[in-house]
C-alpha cells in the first residue's frame, strides 16, 4: 500500500490526476491494482450538546448533535458517548464501507437521523473486538463543527494497492522507491528526506561491542540513542501509518515502522539497558529457545539467524524481536539495528515459525545497503525530533557487503534487436535519465551504472532493454514474424496417441471429461486393481484432495454420480490422463464409463449399453490402432468389478487394461467401465497394405454345438479355427441359446463358417469333409454335441 | 398422366397406323385376290376396333394382361392374320406383311405402356400406404463432445502446428529443479510466493505449478544445438481453494521458440497470428511491461475486446482490453542453464491460461464448470465454428 500524500514528500505530483497517474504507472510495469480514496460523502463534525438515556434500553442514548446547519437527534449505543464531545456524524445518505447506507429511522420507537461513527466503521481501522470496545471516535476540541472530519483527521488520502505477486524486487513497496518509479514515469526528480541530527560526544563504541559470527549477515549497523521520551506520535506519523493500514502505537515504535515504509529497510530497536553491552550475531543452535515479542516461546534451528547478547538470543534476526529486550514505556536508552540478512534464510525461518511480517517480507526480498545506511540516520533524525533523544556519536558496524556497482555495457543495436524496433540514441539517453541511471558513452557503447536500489537489475542486455523499452513504450512495438526456417509442426510422442484415441472415442459417442488428479482416501480405495501405491501429499489443502490417483475410474464414477443425481441417465464419458505411483512412475491411462442408452430413441427401441457394447468400443480402438489379432479378453475377477462380468484385456499376451461392470456394492446401477494403459498401446504396428478380395466364391456352413456352460465361445472358436486350417476364412457366432430342450448346465452356440480359397473354386465335397472334421474335433476336444443332428 | 389420358393417347396412336388402300392399283394388280385382300383388311380393321374397344375398358394389370394374351397370344387374331397371307403374291405379301408387322408392334408397344402404367400405379399405391409421420423425434446418433478446454486447446494447437511448432508433453509430478531452479527461481526466492506449490517430497519433488518446466526439458533434450519451436498444453497445480475464479488444478498452454535474433516484436507477431485465428481478424494485441523470473523483458499480453471491439463491456471490465497471456524474451540465465549459449541463441516464451481463454471465449463465469462436467451443459460444444474466423 502506497500513500500518495506521503509520496508527495519526495516528488512533486501536486498537479497530477492520481487516477491517470495510476494508469501511467501500470502501463510502465508496476501494477496498481486498486486506487483507494478515503473520501466519504455526507460526513460532518458534530458536537453532542445533550445526551440522555433511551427510555426503552439499558445502553442506548438519545443525543442531540449540533452539525452547524441544524441539530440532529441521533440514537447511539457507544459506551463513551457523552455531552460536550465532538464526534464524526454520518448523515442520512452517507454510504459507509461495506455498502452500508445511513438512513433516518426509529430505534426502539425513538427517531434517529444519522450515526455517530467509530474509526472502524469508516474503514480506517480493522473491525476488531478491541476497536469495537473503544466505541466512537472522539475528535479534538479544535475540530470545526460542520466540517469534513476526514480532512480534520488528515487521512483524506489516495492509496495505491500494488500487485505484490509481480516479481520485481521490493523497490516499489516503500515510498521512496515508489517515488523513483513515479519520477521515471513523469520525468521528474526525487528529493530525499532530511537525515541530519546532532550527536553527543559520547561514542556508541564505548558501550557496545559487535561480533558477527555468521556469513548470513553481510551488513550490520547499530547506533545508540539515550533519554528517549516515549509518548504519542506526532499527527503526521499517525495519519500516514493509519492510511497505509498500520496502527500507531507510540512514537518510538511508529518511527521504526515509518522509516521502514520510507526506505524499505526494517529496523529493530533494543532496550539498551536490558540488552547489555554486547551484540553477537550468529547462527542459532538447534532447539535453542526464545520468547518473542508476542509472548510465545519459539524453538530455533541452526538454519536461523539470531541476535544475542553474547549468550542468550535477544532477537530472531529479521523475523521478530525477543521479549527480553523489548522497548517498553519505561525504556530510556535504545540501540537501533539496521542490517541486511541472508534473504533466503529469513524467508525459511519466517515461514517455518509462521511469522511473516512486513519486516520479514522485506528482508526476504533483499535490501539495498545504501538504504540500510540512510534508514538508521533517518531514524536518529526522527527520534531526536519527536522523542527528544540524544544521539551518541559513532556507529557500530560489520561490513562485508560488495559495494562494487553493477554496470551494463551495450550498443544501441543490441537493445533494438531485442525489442524488434529502432530506438533513437537520443531516446535511449532520455529513458536512462528518467530512470536516474548514470551512464557514459564510449565510441557508441553505453556504459550504464545500475543504482543500488534496483536490486532486480542484472548486468545483462535483457534487463536494460526492458527498462528502456517499458519507458519508451511497449505500445510502439510492432508485429513481425520470426525469421526462422520452415518446418512441419507435429504432435510428439504420447500426445499423438492421446489425440488420436481421443478423436476416435468421441466418434464412438463418448464425451470427454476432465477431473481432478488429487482425490480423497475413499476414492483411492476403489478400483485400485493394480495395487499401485499412491503418493500422499504431505501438506494437502484438504483430505478431499490429498492423494494422487492411480486410476481414473473413481473420478469417472464421481462424474457419473454427479450427473445421475441431476437426472441424466445416459452417461458415456471418457478421460485420458496421467497417473503417478509412489515411485513417481508416470503412466497415461484411457478410461471410459458407459451406462444407460448408447443409441437413444424416445419412442421406439434404443440400444442399451452392456458388456458387449463396451467390449466393442475396446475392439474398435484396438483395431483402429492396428492391433487386430494381437489382443484378447480373458475372464478375470477384477477388484471392484462384478465378478461374473469382468475381464482383462491382453495385448500380445500382456495385460493392458480391464473392463467390466462396476461391482453392485460400489454402484448399484448397471455401469460399465474400462481402463487401458496408453503407454502399452504405443508399440509398433504393421503398415496398412491393400488386400485384394478373393475372386472365387466362398462356401458357408452353419453349425450349432451344445456345450457345457463353462465352455467359452473363445475355446470353441479356437478349436474350429485350428482344425479348419487355411481354407476357413471366417467364424462368426450367430446364435446363443439356453433354456428349453437343453440341460440346465448346457448352452448352445451356433457358428457360421466361411470357406474360401483365393486361387480356385472350392468344391462342395472337399468342404464337407473339412466341415465334418471340424465338428468331430469340437465334439471330442470340448465334449460338445451337435445340435439338430 | 392418368389412365384416361393414357387411353386417349394410345387409341390415337392406334388410329394413326398407316392403312393399305384397296384402291391402290399397284397393290391390287391381281384382280383374283382383290376380294381376299379387302377381306383381310376388313379383318385387321375389325381386330383393331375390337382392341380399341377392349382397351377403352381396361382398368388394371390383370385386364391388360388378359388383353395381351387375347390379341398377341399364339392363337390370337394377329397371329392368325399372318397365316392368311400365304396365298398372296410376293408384292402383296410384302405390303401386307409390313402392315401386320406395324400393327403388331404398335399393339405390343401400347400394351407395354399400359403394363408400365399399372406397375407404377401399383408402386405408387404401395408407397402411399407407407407414409410416416416425419415430425416424430429422431433416433439420437450422437458423437462424443470434446471437453471445453480440450476444444480450445485443439484450436490453439492447430494454429501453432501450422506455424511449425511441435506439441509436446511433460510430467505433472516434477522436480523442483525444472519447475523453479532452472527457470531462474532459486530456492527461497520471493517469486515462489506467487505460486503456492504442492510439494511431494521435501523441496525436491512437487506437482508442477506451471508448464514452464517443459521449456527446460525441451531445451535439455535438444542439447543446445537445435532451434526449438514447441507448445505444451498441460495440467498445473497450485494451493488455491476452489471457487468461481480459483482452482487448485488448471491448464496452462506453454510456448517456447528458441532460434537466432528473436525479438519482442516477433513475439507480438506470433501472438497476433494466434488471436486473429482464435477470435477474429480485427483483434489487436498490446504489450504491457511485467515481471517474470524466466523472461526478460517480460510482458503481459492484452487483446482488444472481441466482444465490444474496444468500446467497453462486462467482459473487458470497460477497459476495451483483456489480458490473455504472460510472455517475454527468454532470460539469458535460463538459456545458459539449459545448455543454450545466450550469445548465440535467443527466444521467446509465453503462457496462456486455458480456463481463462475458454471463459472469455464462451462466456463462462465459473471455473468449476470445467471440472464438474454436467453432461447437459456440454452438448453445445459439439460444434465447429467455421464461419467465425478466416
Amino acid at each position: 500500500m502506497i500513500s500518495l500524500e506521503w509520496v508527495k514528500d519526495y516528488i512533486d505530483i501536486s498537479d497530477e490526476d492520481l487516477y491517470e497517474l495510476a494508469v501511467k504507472i501500470t502501463e510502465t510495469g508496476i501494477n496498481v491494482e486498486k486506487v483507494i480514496t478515503n473520501k466519504i460523502d455526507n460526513l460532518v463534525v458534530g458536537k453532542v450538546i445533550k445526551c440522555i438515556p433511551h427510555p426503552d434500553s439499558d445502553h442506548l442514548k438519545i443525543c442531540q448533535v449540533d452539525i452547524k446547519s441544524e441539530v440532529l437527534q441521533i440514537v447511539c449505543g457507544a459506551p463513551n458517548v457523552k455531552e460536550g464531545i465532538k464526534v464524526i456524524v454520518a448523515l442520512p445518505g452517507a454510504v459507509l464501507p461495506g455498502n452500508f447506507s445511513i438512513k433516518s429511522s426509529k430505534i426502539r420507537g425513538i427517531e434517529s437521523n444519522g450515526m455517530i461513527c467509530a474509526l472502524f466503521e469508516l474503514g480506517l481501522e480493522e473491525k476488531t473486538d478491541e476497536n469495537y470496545a473503544k466505541g466512537i471516535e472522539i475528535l479534538g476540541d479544535n475540530a470545526v463543527i460542520g466540517s469534513d472530519p476526514l480532512v480534520y483527521l488528515g487521512i483524506e488520502d489516495t492509496i495505491y494497492e500494488l500487485d505484490i505477486h509481480k516479481h520485481r524486487n521490493n523497490d516499489c513497496y516503500y515510498h521512496i522507491g515508489f517515488a523513483y518509479e513515479i519520477a521515471a514515469v513523469l520525468n521528474k526528480k526525487v528529493k530525499l528526506p532530511d537525515l541530519s541530527y546532532n550527536e553527543s560526544e559520547d561514542n556508541v563504541n564505548n558501550y557496545f561491542k559487535l561480533e558477527v559470527k555468521t556469513d548470513k549477515c553481510p551488513y550490520y549497523l547499530a547506533k545508540m540513542v539515550t533519554n528517549v521520551e516515549i509518548k504519542e506520535s506526532p499527527d503526521f506519523i499517525k495519519k500516514r501509518l493509519l492510511s497505509v493500514g498500520m496502527r500507531p502505537i507510540n512514537n518510538v515504535v511508529d518511527i521504526s515502522n515509518y522509516v521502514m515504509l520510507e526506505y524499505g529497510q526494517p529496523l529493530h530497536f533494543f532496550d539498551k539497558d536490558t540488552l547489555g553491552d554486547k551484540i553477537l550475531v550468529r547462527d542459532a543452535k538447534n532447539e535453542e529457545k526464545i520468547v518473542t515479542l508476542d509472548g510465545k516461546e519459539r524453538m530455533l534451528k541452526d538454519s536461523d539467524i539470531v541476535i544475542t547478547d553474547g549468550e542468550k538470543p535477544v532477537c530472531i534476526a529479521g523475523v521478530m524481536g525477543g521479549q527480553n529486550t523489548e522497548v517498553i514505556e519505561t525504556t530510556k536508552n535504545i540501540l537501533i539495528e539496521s542490517a541486511i540478512f541472508d534473504s533466503v534464510s529469513i524467508r525459511y525461518t519466517a515461514s517455518r515459525l509462521n511469522l511473516k511480517s512486513e519486516a520479514s517480507i522485506r528482508y526476504g526480498k533483499g535490501l539495498s545497503y545504501e538504504y540500510t545506511n540512510m534508514a538508521i540516520n533517518r531514524a536518529c533524525h526522527l527520534l531526536e525530533k519527536y522523542a527528544n533523544a540524544t544521539i551518541l556519536s559513532g556507529i557500530v558496524s560489520h561490513d562485508k557487503i560488495d559495494k562494487q556497482p553493477k554496470t551494463v555495457e551495450f550498443y544501441p543495436i543490441d537493445v533494438d534487436k531485442m525489442l524488434g524496433i529502432k530506438i533513437d540514441e537520443k531516446d535511449m539517453k532520455r529513458e536512462l535519465e528518467r530512470l536516474d541511471f548514470p551512464y557514459t558513452i564510449d565510441n557508441g557503447k553505453f556504459i550504464v551504472t545500475i543504482p543500488n536500489r534496483r536490486l532486480d537489475i542484472d548486468s545483462n542486455i535483457n534487463d536494460i532493454a526492458e527498462e528502456i523499452g517499458r519507458l519508451y513504450g511497449y505500445q510502439k512495438i510492432v508485429s513481425t514474424q520470426p525469421n526462422v526456417s520452415i518446418r512441419c509442426g507435429k504432435y510428439v510422442g504420447d500426445v499423438k496417441y492421446r489425440k488420436e484415441i481421443s478423436k476416435r472415442l468421441r466418434s464412438l459417442g463418448l464425451n470427454e471429461v476432465k477431473t481432478y488428479t488429487l482425490i480423497s482416501p475413499s476414492m483411492s480405495d476403489i478400483f485400485d486393481y493394480e495395487e499401485k501405491e499412491n503418493i500422499h501429499l504431505p501438506n494437502p489443502m484438504s483430505v478431499d484432495k490429498s492423494i494422487i490417483r492411480t486410476s481414473l475410474l473413481p473420478s469417472l464414477l464421481n462424474v457419473y454420480n454427479y450427473n445421475k443425481t441431476r437426472k441424466v441417465n445416459d452417461i458415456n464419458i471418457y478421460e485420458i490422463a496421467k497417473i503417478y505411483d509412489k515411485n513417481y512412475v508416470e503412466e497415461s491411462k484411457i478410461a471410459f464409463l458407459m451406462s444407460g442408452k448408447y443409441i437413444f430413441n424416445s419412442w421406439k427401441e434404443s440400444i442399451n449399453v452392456d458388456f458387449y457394447l463396451i467390449k466393442g468400443i475396446v475392439e474398435n480402438i484396438l483395431d483402429y490402432l492396428g492391433f487386430k489379432n494381437r489382443y484378447s479378453f480373458i475372464k478375470s475377477d477384477v477388484k471392484d468389478l462384478h465378478p461374473g462380468i469382468s475381464a482383462d484385456i491382453l495385448l500380445d499376451h500382456n495385460r493392458i487394461g480391464i473392463l467390466g461392470r462396476i461391482h453392485p456394492k460400489i454402484c448399484k446401477d448397471e455401469v460399465f467401465v474400462c481402463e487401458i494403459s496408453l503407454n502399452s498401446l504405443m508399440s509398433k504396428v504393421k503398415p496398412i497394405k491393400y488386400k485384394e478380395l478373393s475372386k472365387y466364391p466362398s462356401i458357408n456352413k452353419d453349425v450349432s454345438f451344445i456345450v457345457d456352460k463353462d465352455i467359452t465361445s473363445e475355446q470353441i472358436e479356437k478349436v474350429i479355427k485350428s482344425s479348419g486350417g487355411r481354407l476357413l476364412t471366417n467364424v462368426e457366432v450367430f446364435d446363443v441359446y439356453v433354456g428349453n430342450n437343453l440341460k440346465e448346465n448346457q448352452k448352445s452356440i451356433a457358428y457360421s463358417l466361411t470357406f474360401n480359397d483365393p486361387n480356385r473354386t472350392l468344391n462342395e465335397k472337399e468342404i464337407m469333409i473339412l466341415f465334418n472334421k471340424i465338428i468331430k474335433e469340437v465334439e471330442t476336444k470340448l465334449n460338445a454335441e451337435l445340435r439338430d443332428k | 398422366m392418368n389412365l384416361e389420358e393414357l387411353k386417349k393417347s394410345m387409341i390415337e396412336k392406334l388410329n394413326n397406323i398407316e392403312q393399305l388402300q384397296t384402291s391402290d392399283e399397284k397393290n391390287l394388280a391381281n384382280e383374283d385376290l382383290k376380294e381376299e385382300v379387302v377381306k383381310q383388311l376388313d379383318k385387321l380393321n375389325s381386330i383393331k376396333n375390337d382392341f380399341i374397344l377392349k382397351l377403352n375398358e381396361v382398368s388394371n394389370m390383370k385386364e391388360i394382361n388378359d388383353i395381351r394374351i387375347e390379341f398377341l397370344g399364339k392363337k390370337g387374331p394377329i397371329t392368325e392374320l399372318y397365316s392368311l397371307i400365304g396365298s398372296f403374291d410376293n408384292e402383296q405379301k410384302k405390303q401386307f406383311g409390313k402392315l401386320i408387322n406395324n400393327f403388331k408392334s404398335t399393339t405390343t408397344n401400347v400394351i407395354e405402356q399400359f403394363i408400365k402404367y399399372f406397375k407404377e400405379e401399383e408402386i405408387n399405391q404401395k408407397l402411399a400406404s407407407e407414409q410416416i409421420d416425419i415430425s416424430l423425434p429422431a433416433t439420437k446418433v450422437s458423437v462424443g463432445v470434446p471437453h471445453v478446454l480440450e476444444k480450445l486447446i485443439e484450436e490453439i494447437e492447430e494454429i501453432f502446428i501450422s506455424m511449425g511448432y511441435d506439441v509436446v508433453d511433460g510430467p505433472e509430478v516434477e522436480k523442483d529443479l525444472y519447475n523453479f531452479e532452472m527457470l531462474n527461481i532459486p530456492k527461497g526466492h520471493p517469486a515462489r510466493d506467487a505460486q503456492d506449490t504442492f510439494y511431494i517430497e521435501g523441496e525436491e519433488i512437487l506437482l508442477r505449478s506451471q508448464t514452464s518446466p517443459v521449456q527446460v526439458r525441451t531445451m535439455l533434450k535438444s542439447l543446445g544445438k537445435e532451434p526449438i519451436r514447441m507448445i505444451c498444453p498441460g495440467k498445473t497445480y497450485r494451493r488455491d481453494d476452489d471457487d468461481a475464479t480459483h482452482s487448485h488444478q488448471f491448464v496452462q498452454i506453454e510456448g517456447l521458440l528458441v532460434d537466432k535474433d528473436i525479438s519482442l516484436s516477433d513475439l507480438k507477431g506470433t501472438i497476433d497470428n494466434v488471436v486473429k485465428k482464435l477470435f477474429s481478424e480485427d483483434i489487436k494485441t498490446r504489450f504491457r511491461p511485467s515481471y517474470y523470473q524466466f523472461t526478460e523483458p517480460s510482458v503481459e499480453v492484452d487483446i482488444s475486446c472481441f466482444n465490444c471491439k474496444g468500446k467497453g463491456c462486462n467482459i473487458c471490465k470497460n477497459t476495451g482490453w483483456i489480458t490473455i497471456a504472460g510472455a517475454g524474451i527468454v532470460h539469458p540465465n535460463v538459456l545458459s542453464m539449459s545448455g543454450y549459449d545466450p550469445k548465440v541463441w535467443s527466444g521467446f516464451a509465453f503462457g496462456f491460461g486455458a480456463e481463462r481463454m475458454a471463459m472469455l471465449k464462451y462466456d463462462i463465469n465459473d471455473l468449476r464448470v470445467f471440472y464438474n462436467t454436467d453432461l447437459r451443459e456440454i452438448k453445445i460444444f459439439d460444434r465447429k465454428e467455421l464461419n467465425n474466423n478466416d
